[in-house]
Parts: C-alpha cells; structure tokens; sequence
C-alpha cells in the first residue's frame, strides 16, 4: 500500500487529500470536506483529466480572437495534442458563447467551445 | 448630458453587479461609464475557468462570468458608455467624464458606486535593478496581449510574482507554445491559489522557487536574461544568484485598487487596503459615494466582487430612494493579531434590517495554522471560528448578524484578532 | 554636400541644430539611435540650474548662466514645459557655512542674480519637508526644472520646420578629411559634409579621437535615480539640493514639471558607455541618501527607478571649440549641459557661422506648437476639440489621460515617434503610475495602424526592442 498527497483543484479551497492505493486500486480518499474531493482524487489517480481553455483566431469580427474551452475535461496527457488541433482554426465571426467550434478535439470525443461572443465589424 | 440618478464608475464584474442590483431594488436611472471598448472589465481576458462556483454553482470561464452579469445589465435595459473614460468625480459627486462620441460631459447623480478595479504593480515600484528593455510585462499585459489579440510577448519566460495571475499566465504561455523557465516568489508562500499551483505548475512541470527575488536583468535592447538569489529578511543573499537565459520577465507581484478618483473627490482611504474607507453599507466618508470590488480591496474570487458589488447596489438604491441615514452611533472595527485589515472598517447596528449579516472581509498578514478567528463587540465575544490554515492569499469572511451587532450596539468597538485554537 | 553634420541628437545637437537653421544651408543631424533625445539628455535631473555652482571663469558658469537666461524665453518660443521654481542649497551643519558662503559668492561673480541666505525659520516657512536639522540654505530664485524631452523635440521639431534634416539609425564609424570638409561614415552609408560638429555625448571621445591626435576620454558617470508618482505634488517647492559636507554628498530632490517628484542622482563611473542599469548597491545609495535634507519622503510611491550617464571629462569642463579644419567638438557637456543647452547652441553655431560664412535664412521661424495638450483647453474650447477630431476623447493611457489625438501627432511629426518611447517621451503616454501596463498594446497598435508596420515590428525603443516575438501557437 502507498500513500499518495494531492492538493484538490475542485475549488478554490484546496484541500490536502491523502489517498491510499494498492496498485492501481484506491482504498481510501481522506482531507477532502465535500465529496467532490473524493472524486477528484480517485479520477486523478486513475485517469486525470482537465478542462482545457484557450483562443482560437476569428476573422472579420469585432475582436481577433476568440477565447474557447473544451467542453467537458479530457485527459490530462492530451492538453498538447488539443491545443496543437487548435493551431490552424479559423472561425468566422460572428462568434456565439456556447457555440462549437470543433466537434471533437484530438480525438477525445469532447467538443471545443466558444466562451465569449464576438460580433461581426 | 442627460442626469442620471446613479452612476456606476466600471463596467467589470462589481460594477456590473452593482447595476443589476440597484436597479432590482428600484433605481429606474442608472448609468454604467466603463472605460474599455466591451463590458466585463479584466475578465474578458481571464479565459480560465474557475469562476462562479459560489454563485452559479458550476465553473465559468472569466468571459462566461462576466457574459452572465453583461446578459442581466442588457435585459434590464440599464444604459452604459463604452471607451467612456471618467476624468474627474468631484466632492459634490460631479462626474466628468469624455469620450469621442459625447466628448467632455458632466454628471450630477444622486450616488456614485466606484467599482473601477485596479492595477498591477509595475517593475518600477518594485526596485528591481537592471536596464530596463523590452520583454518585461506585467502579467496582465501580457495575458492581454495573448489571450485578446493572438501575441505572443516572450518565447522564454521567467515569470515574477506567485499571485493568481502570475500561476495563470505559467500555464497560457506554455500551452501557447512558450517555455516558462521558472516562477520565482519573493514570500515563503505563494500569493496563489492552492489548486494554481498544481493545475498551472506542477501539471507542465513548472518549478516554483519561494523566498527568490530578480536582482538583475541583462540586455540592452530585448531581455536576454535575467539573475535570480535567495531572500532572508527581505535582502537578497549573496551567493545564491542564479542565471537563467530568457527575453521575457513578467511580473505578478501585486495589485493596487485604482483611487485616484476616490482621491480627488476626497474619499477616505485606508492606507492598508488603498481602497476606500467603508462603513458596514459600503459608502465610503462621502455620503453617496458607495464603493466595492477591487478597488476597495483586492479579491481572490471574483463570486465576493460580485456579492459585494451587489451589496453596494442595494445600499445605493437605499440611499437613492430613501435618503441619507440620520446620524446614530457607529462602531470602529479595530484589528490585530495577524488580521491586517477588515472591509468595513465600522459598522452602524441601527442600519441594519434586523435579519441582515454584515459580512466582515479581512486578509491576514501571514500564514498561520490552528488559529480562531475570534471577534469581539466591547469586551463582549460575539463570534469564533477555527481556521486550519491561513495565507495571505485568500481572503477571509466573517458574517455577523445584524441581531448581535444590534445587542451591543454601544460598544465602544468590534475587534477582530486571530487567536491560538 | 552638406554643410554641417552634427553627429548626436541629443539636447546639445538638437539646440546647435536650430541655432544653424537661422542660416541657409544644408544641415544634417545623424543620429545612431533611432529617435531625438535617447542618451544622456533623456535621463537626467530635469534641472536649469541658476549656475552658482559651475566655478566662477570656466565655460560651465559662463554658459550656464547664459542658458539658464535664455530657457524661459524658449520655453515661450517653443511651447516646452519650464518652470521657474527656484532652488536650495541647504546646509545641514554650522560647521558646513564657508562651504554656504563660497558658494554664495561664487554664484555672485558668475552673475547669477536675487540670490540669497536663508536661515532656518524662513526655509522651513518655504519648505515644510525640509530635514528638522537643516540649518541654512542658498537660495536661488531662478533655479528651474525642464522636461528635457520637451526641451529636446522643440528644439529638432524647430530646426526640422527650417529645413535641418534628421538621420537615426546611423552611428557614426568614421570621420575623414577630405578635400573641402569631411567624410562621415555611418551605418547608413558615407556622407560628406563641409563642417563637422561633434555633439556625441558619451561617445565624443569616440569621434574626437577618430580626427585629433590629442586623444580624449569621456567617462560615462552613471546617475541611478527614482521617480514618484504624481501624487507626491507638492512634497518640495523648489529643487532640493544638499550642499556637501559634514554629511557627504546628498541627492537632489525636485518636482518635475509634471508634478512627479525626482530624487537623485548617483555618481558612479562606468565603463560601458551603454551602461544605464541600475544596481541595488547604486538604488540603495539614493534611498539612503534621500532622507537628509528632506523628511517624510515617500518613497513608497516610486513609479520607477532609472539610470543615466553624463559625459564626463577629467577637466570636468565643457570642451567646445575647432580642434581641426571645419570640425568643431561640443563635448564634455555633463551636467549643468541641459541648462546650457540653449547657449551652447548659439555658441557652436558662431563658431560653424565663422567657418563656412553662411546666409541669414530669410524663412526662419523661431516658434513651435508643442503637442497640443486637450487638458489645457477650456471645458469648451477641449468639447470642440473633440467635436472636430473625435480622437481626442478616447483615452489611451489612463494614468495620465493621454488620448489617441496626442499620440497620433506624436507620431506624424518631424521628426516623429517610432517607438513605444518614442511616443512615451513626446507625450507621457505610459509615463505614469501603472508604467504603461494598460496603454502599451494600445499603443503598439496605433503604432502599428499609422506606420503601417505589422505589431511584430513595433519597437520598445528601436533596434531589437521588439516588443512581440510570435502569434499563439505559432510554435507548436
């Protein structure tokens, strides 16, 4: 058995986590105050994953960019190949909050999002 | 120029949330004056998320906060100006502001909430010698340039300052493409964040160098690089320097709430905070003149400028409809003990509805452990609470109920300390 | 051919520059920066000194006094900021009183005038932050300060109207005689001219020594200083100095003529003629040295720290005169050469005048607008403006309340703002208290829209100062 600390990113308190693995098993999950703790540790042991946010151009609007976010969170080994899939998008404006801009980025099923409206110049 | 009842001094997340709650809570005339080309303010460039855990319950990007608040202020049709930079509030709450559409005008509202936020503190203030090239940016600037117009200022990044901006800005220049070499912190602390920390730094393997300081910055025309040492007491130790080739510093090291409004018009200020001083409606020593977010104190979390900002709103609707509040006692908020400030610095027991809570803000000056935060009305102790940890980065709440305040309303004072749990 | 090179647009090439367009002639100003006003003369005391202080008999005081003289008359002509805010020479021992006196009489004979003794009563009635130990001041009611890039761009903006050209980029490699005059070698290209004149600052020896076998070395004297912010208005009246003694040698403290306050300067000699770093050792010196004359000083309120260089001499005497055929040095000007400026300008331009008899310019024009400032303006007069251009009401820099219009002109002069400094300097955009922050990538865009240059080629000050190195993910 061994004895792993994390700091949880679920919210902005932090709480120090000490989670009890054997292999690749998690025993048990403790220092969390919400149960969002204890997910966030046993996802992070297992397969971590974040959500992603960052700009994609636009052309012929108000604004050159446009701020975006993956969807949902993907696997934190593939933050590179995301942001690498975003290199070459264009979106053209206008651009609403919400609105898809890549259906499914590097192949994790999970689709990129617009965060912000830009309108047309 | 067309008056106004209220005018709203910013457009960013306080001062949108001041709008949206004063005219829920009856002001019909209310102007918004922002001075940057959108509403938002600095989160159109905070593209993160993290934001509105507290008051949606689910995590926003910066953009998305302040889409939700910009969405409320458009479907209360309240009136805004953009590229609307205010020029002068006078004592008398005179507002003259321009811009190139209506050029210079004036305004004589009823109140005025200062919500205009507040700035990074530049290489300049913080004495660092060297020459003084290109590449060195406050974060801000250059998560301005990088995430509102597609630049990038620097490919090799020493990046100053362990704030939440600073962690920030790690992590979006190497997911740009830069490499961020180091993040030194003068503090034995971080000013961040805990969750900053791991998802900004440890996730790209970025080291964090506490009690470090820039004491040297090389190259004439674009940073070539920059020499970090070890801080004791504030001094650099010599011996530690270390070198590390880069041409681009940014610094995260500190922010200043932007007065220089509040000044003029002869606001008090506390000289802890740089904000102005409040009473427990947020209105600062100019009856009218209400005051929140960062430019009252600086935030870690933009869900308090919002509640804060909405705080102020229905104080200046009060103020608006009903008038000034007669004269009646009013309670000094003394603090000690590790506690550096507290946002308000006195509270008035007969202004409040009988089931309000005043939230007391503060920030202490140190990390501690197993403390209580212990306040007291007189000798009177009217709240504890324990605190496992304590960081100068996070800002602490304290609710008191209107009900205990109302009990001891002549105490002489509210003190506020840190005790050992 | 031209008639006159003058090598450096600093304060001294810019005053000879428009003292020689009152002549008809070809005149060149080369330049190896990329902009007026970028060596010593943009780091400095800001000071006009009364010129007490310059030994009594050399060309310093004579000079001085002079050009002290002429600065408010100029300021008028040119539309600079001067102000006339006089200044003391405190005294913080009795013991230190000859020093007082000597100075005293030696301002006498360098003819500067209403100079006079106060004694500690009516020093702390004119100045209610002087030190508690102050004991005595020489005051002199003429003492001044200056913005020395105003003072700079009028004085290129002038002689560019009457015809002077302007060449930046340009350091110059080599000097030869040849027949007639001399050929100038820059990093441009070669140029001839029939007079020199040798106005490089820290790097006159460099272009001395290149024509006289009688070498000269300028050392490069670096001045740490701090600059607070405008908040600060109103700590000190006049120019502060400390007269040496008992207690060293202290560091002036002044407003500027922008409501800052300035402390300052070190005395530190450099090698490196490009050396303007600060050092913590040379910063601390100036923190430790502001407190003496002066009391409750709030550094706290530091905007920024900077260093500059004087060209320094052994002789600590300017050295201005014909030292070959048609070349004429105008070096060693360290401080008081901004105060001088004005009259080394006439003085070297005489002496070009005697070398190659040139015409009066029948077209000469003497006065320049200076950046129109909307904040002078009266509410309606400042309306109208805005009416007419609407680029006056949009607010670049916040911190100082400089618009879109200011900064546009700055760039459309001649000579004009290429540079991020460049703009700073003509207009305080990015000057004040955020140092910038805000207003620089607006800046860099209207740079970038009216040089019609792309935001990776806009220049913090020139050369490689570029201040974008990419786009987003231009690397992945």
């Amino acid at each position: 058995m061994k004895k792993v600390n994390l700091i949880c990113i679920g919210c902005p308190l932090g709480c120090p986590l000490t989670v009890e693995m054997e292999g690749d098993q998690v025993l048990s999950v403790t220092g969390n105050t919400c149960k969002n703790g204890d997910k966030y540790a046993r996802k992070e042991m297992t397969n971590p994953t974040r959500v992603i946010t960052s700009t994609v151009r636009v052309t012929g609007g108000k604004l050159a960019m446009v701020s975006v976010k993956t969807a949902s969170d993907v696997p934190k080994g593939k933050i590179f190949d995301c942001v690498k899939a975003l290199k070459d998008v264009d979106i053209p404006a206008p651009v609403h909050m919400g609105q898809v801009i890549v259906a499914d980025i590097a192949g994790t099923g999970v689709p990129v999002i617009a965060t912000k409206n830009v309108d047309a110049c | 120029m067309k008056e106004y009842d209220l005018v709203i001094i910013g457009g960013g997340p306080a001062g949108l949330a001041a709008a949206v709650a004063a005219r829920n809570a009856g002001v019909e005339s209310i102007l918004i004056l922002e001075r940057d080309n959108e509403l938002g303010g600095i989160l159109n460039q905070c593209i993160h998320s993290g934001f509105g855990l507290h008051t949606f319950q689910e995590e926003l990007t910066g953009p998305e906060y302040a889409g939700r608040f910009i969405d409320q202020v458009k479907q209360l049709q309240i009136p805004y100006k953009l590229k609307t930079m205010v020029l002068d509030l006078a004592p008398d709450k005179t507002v003259t502001a321009m811009n190139a559409e209506d050029g210079l005008f004036q305004i004589h509202p009823k109140a005025v909430i200062l919500a205009m936020g507040c700035r990074e503190r530049p290489r300049g203030a913080l004495n660092i010698p060297g020459f003084r090239p290109a590449g060195i940016y406050t974060a801000g600037t250059a998560q301005r340039l990088v995430n509102m117009e597609g630049y990038l200022p620097g490919r090799n990044v020493v990046i100053l300052g362990s704030g939440d901006i600073g962690l920030i800005m790690a992590r979006r220049m190497t997911l740009e493409g830069a490499k961020v070499h180091v993040v030194a912190e003068l503090m034995p602390y971080s000013g961040g964040l805990k969750r900053n920390i791991v998802q900004c730094l440890d996730d790209f393997g970025i080291p964090l160098k506490l009690s470090h300081t820039v004491v040297d910055i090389q190259g004439k025309e674009r940073v070539e690089g920059i020499t970090l040492a070890r801080v004791e007491n504030g001094k650099p130790i010599p011996g530690t320097e270390e070198h590390y080739p880069c041409d681009t510093l940014l610094l995260s090291c500190g922010l200043i709430p932007e007065n220089e409004l509040s000044r003029s018009a002869g606001v008090t200020i506390n000289p802890v905070t740089n904000g102005p001083a409040v009473n427990e409606s947020l209105e600062t020593s100019i009856p009218g003149v209400f005051a929140a977010g960062n430019v009252l104190h600086v935030h870690d979390l933009v869900d308090y400028v919002s509640e804060e900002a909405a705080a102020a709103g229905v104080h200046a609707a009060r103020y608006i409809l009903q008038g000034q509040s007669p004269a009646g006692n009013e309670i000094p908020i003394r603090c000690e003990g590790g506690v550096r400030y507290t946002v308000p610095v006195s509270i008035r027991p007969q202004e409040l509805e009988a089931d309000a809570v005043v939230p007391l803000r503060f920030r202490v000056g140190n990390v501690y452990q197993n403390k209580r935060i212990v306040v007291y009305a007189g000798e009177t102790q009217i709240f504890q609470r324990k605190a496992r940890v304590l960081a100068p980065g996070e800002m602490e709440t304290v609710n008191l109920k209107a009900s205990v305040l109302q009990e001891h309303g002549d105490a002489p004072e509210i003190l506020v300390k840190l005790e050992d749990a | 051919m031209y008639d006159v090179i003058i090598i450096g647009a600093g304060v001294s090439g810019c005053a000879i520059a428009r003292e020689l367009s009152r002549k008809k002639g070809k005149i060149l100003v080369v330049e190896r920066a990329e902009d007026v006003c970028c060596g010593t003369s943009k780091a400095n005391s800001a000071i006009v000194h009364a010129g007490y202080d310059a030994k009594h008999g050399t060309l310093m005081a004579k000079l001085n006094v002079q050009g002290s003289r002429m600065m408010p008359g100029l300021a008028k002509e040119l539309d600079f900021h001067y102000e006339n805010n006089g200044s003391l020479v405190v005294m913080m021992s009795e013991e230190d009183r000859p020093a007082l006196m000597a100075l005293y009489e030696n301002g006498l004979k360098n003819g500067v005038e209403q100079l006079q003794i106060l004694e500690r009563d009516a020093l702390r009635a004119m100045e209610p932050n002087i030190s508690d130990n102050a004991v005595a001041a020489l005051y002199a009611p003429t003492g001044a300060i200056v913005c020395p890039f105003g003072l700079t761009f009028a004085l290129a903006e002038n002689a560019a109207k009457n015809g002077v050209q302007f060449q930046f980029d340009s350091e110059v490699t080599d000097v030869q005689k040849i027949d007639g005059g001399w050929k100038v070698v820059t990093a441009k290209g070669t140029l001839e001219t029939k007079a020199v004149v040798n106005a490089a600052g820290v790097y006159a020896d460099k272009i001395h020594n290149m024509v006289s076998s009688e070498t000269m070395t300028i050392t490069p004297r670096r001045g740490d200083y701090f600059l607070l912010d405008r908040a600060t208005q109103g700590f000190v009246k006049n120019t502060i100095f400390q007269l040496p003694g008992k207690y060293g040698k202290g560091v002036l403290v002044a407003p500027t003529v922008h409501g800052n306050t300035i402390v300052g300067p070190t005395a530190i000699d450099i090698e490196d003629k490009d050396g303007t770093a600060t050092t913590q050792a040379g910063l601390d010196d100036v923190r430790s040295k502001s407190g003496i004359a002066v009391k409750n000083l709030p550094l706290r309120q530091t905007i920024t720290s900077f260093a500059g260089l004087r060209a320094h001499e052994a002789r600590h005497e300017f050295f201005i005169g014909e030292i070959a055929p048609g070349f004429v040095d105008c070096a060693a000007i360290e401080s008081p050469g901004l105060s001088s400026a004005p009259a080394i300008g006439v003085m070297v331009a005489d002496i070009v005048g005697g070398i190659l008899h040139l015409e009066d310019n029948p077209n000469f024009d003497g006065t320049r607008k200076g950046i129109l400032d909307p904040k002078a303006l009266s509410p309606e007069a400042h309306a109208a403006l805005i009416r007419e251009n609407p680029a006056y009401g949009n607010v670049i820099c916040r911190c100082e309340t400089i618009t879109e219009g200011e900064i546009v002109d700055a760039i459309h002069r001649t000579p004009g703002a290429r540079s991020l400094d460049g703009v700073k300097r003509r207009t305080r955009a990015g000057m004040g208290r955020c140092q910038g922050g805000f207003c620089s990538p607006r800046v860099m865009e209207i740079l970038s829209r009216e040089l019609g240059i792309p935001m990776d080629q806009v220049t913090k000050s020139g050369g490689n100062s570029k201040l974008i190195v990419g786009t987003n993910k231009d690397s992945l």
